[in-house]
């Protein structure tokens, strides 16, 4: 894992939230794909990228124990699907929480911060994680 | 076309078996269905190696033609090539075989699948399994596959109201079938509370909801019924073979708990074998997971969504129920040696109809359903057998 050229070909979508919007259908797509998955043919070249806001609220999420190596100093961890208010759902961390706050439904926005370590002295990579949403002050 | 029928399967125990190498799992399992076909190698048109993971774990690729050179056949310069469609590559490549001799070029197919996932060290074997997953999209973020069965259980059992004790009762029962099994990586009895109690791996899932890490191998000879006439033998047929995929990862799927590659691959199979679920005398399903276990028994038809705990409650996927679940032991029990799992169903499979399969024999077996997956649900194969 880990070669110089994968990170980098993404890391504007990871570190920005950028994804596509199909201009035949107006579906936003993320992650970036290049061919709507409705249109198809009609898709092509009518892919723009667009901003996400970041913002959007828990559809699941589990605790993981059992991690791999880039994660092990960081468990337990929380990885969620969060569904985003532009309509794509993505995989992500959520992040300074505990997880018996977390549940389904509540509200989390991105946040850019390291994503993994791979090997001890190896290259720290960076992304989107989430978090919760503070609560409105009454 | 030909119909196709399998006339010999064989397999190696499933489990952590250090002293063994790939090749020589591949073929001592080989070895036995060839045998137990009363074949011999010159017979064989073609050869298809499943693997999945042959490449990161044992620094083996081509293994389709490490099967063929160390089951001597290289002298007879038959055609090998490796399957891959992660851990669906059993399913998909036993489904190659079947192409191929319906067409007609070939009059005998051997698939030999093999896996060996515990030749690695520690919690790196996930970086290995993870790359089944969307790896830029999903492993890139600490996702595993236990990760997303996990995410899918917790919607599961909060939408549908069904309890944490039902998806255990998923893994028990693959257990209580797999003590039955000699080949099973597992035959110790496993309670409800057993699996609760077990250690966490991905909340709300504990390492007893997740099939094992297993080494292994399975293989079976297919042949066009000319050939099994012509050789006397009595073999069991392939009635129907389907294919399906899906999105790879989890979080571009229309739901996380609908399979929908399976359930097109079964309504085809089902079509095209012109039969109905309740024809069906056993299903081996590919429960990696327990929740895809109750997940699989909706997609694949035998209850509506959300009602597969109906069926769990009611004890009706044990040996003696109306659809006894793997009788094998499962992936949970028997073992998930990826690339070896569904030709394994295969094997188990061949026994019931032979009546063979001993103490876990099914009465009357009359048609038996095998679905392998992939990851999370990107490919169904699923193969319907029987039926004369
Ligand atoms: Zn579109």
């Amino acid at each position: 894992m880990g070669e110089l050229s994968r990170i980098w070909r993404e890391s504007d979508h990871r570190y920005r939230l950028i994804g596509h919007v199909c201009r035949n259908c107006n579906t936003v797509y993320f992650p970036p794909r290049d061919i709507c998955p409705t249109c198809h043919r009609d898709s092509v070249g009518k892919m723009e990228e667009i901003q996400l806001s970041g913002k959007g609220s828990i559809f699941s999420y589990t605790v993981v124990h059992d991690a791999p190596p880039a994660f092990r100093r960081q468990r337990p961890y929380i990885i969620a699907l969060i569904k985003l208010d532009e309509g794509p759902t993505l995989t992500a961390q959520i992040v300074d929480t505990k997880p018996e706050n977390v549940s389904s439904g509540k509200r989390v926005h991105a946040v850019f911060r390291k994503i993994r370590e791979d090997g001890s002295g190896g290259i720290l990579q960076y992304g989107y994680k989430f978090v919760i949403d503070e609560p409105p002050k009454a | 076309m030909s119909e196709v029928y399998v006339i010999g399967a064989g397999e190696t125990k499933f489990g952590e078996l250090w002293d063994r190498s790939l090749r020589e799992l591949a073929v001592e399992a080989g070895l036995k269905a060839i045998e137990d076909a009363g074949i011999y190698s010159r017979d064989i048109g073609i050869l298809y190696g499943s693997n999945s993971l042959g490449a990161g774990i044992s620094y083996q690729n081509d293994v389709g033609s490490l099967i063929a050179d160390f089951a001597g056949i290289a002298v007879e310069h038959t055609p090998a090539v490796r399957v891959e469609a992660s851990t669906a590559s059993g399913g998909a490549a036993v489904r190659e075989a079947y192409l191929a001799i319906k067409s007609g070029e070939y009059d005998v197919a051997v698939v030999g699948g093999v896996e060996k996932l515990t030749e690695v060290y520690g919690s790196e074997i996930l970086d290995l399994t993870s790359t089944l997953l969307d790896s830029e999209w999903e492993a890139f973020f600490g996702a595993t596959p236990a990760a997303l069965a996990a995410m899918t259980a917790r919607r599961y059992l909060d939408d549908f109201h069904v309890s944490r004790e039902i998806m255990a009762m998923i893994s028990v029962n693959d257990h209580s079938n797999a003590s039955l099994n000699p080949d099973a990586q597992y035959r110790n009895k496993l309670t409800v509370q057993g699996v609760l109690d077990s250690v966490s791996v991905a909340e709300p899932l504990t390492m007893m909801d997740c099939s094992p890490l297993s080494d292994g191998a399975a293989a079976v000879v297919l042949a066009s019924e000319e050939f099994m006439k012509k050789m006397k033998i009595e073999g069991v047929r392939i009635v129907s073979s389907e294919i399906s995929q899906d999105y790879l990862a989890l979080h571009s799927r229309k739901s996380v708990y609908e399979f929908e590659s399976a359930k097109i691959a079964s309504r085809k199979a089902l079509e095209k074998a012109g039969i109905k679920n309740d024809d069906i005398s056993f299903v081996e399903l590919h429960d990696s997971f327990s929740i895809y276990g109750l997940i699989e028994l909706e997609d694949l038809g035998f209850a509506e969504k959300g009602n597969a705990k109906s069926l769990v409650e009611n004890n009706e996927i044990r040996l003696d129920g109306s659809i006894p679940v793997n009788p094998s032991g499962g992936l949970k029990a028997k073992g998930n040696p990826y690339g070896a799992t569904g030709v394994g169903q295969f094997v188990e499979a061949y026994l019931q109809f032979k009546n063979r399969a001993d103490k876990r024999q099914i009465k009357d077996v009359r048609y038996g359903m095998l679905h392998s997956m992939a990851g999370s649900g990107s490919t169904s194969v699923v193969h319907i057998l029987g039926g004369e």
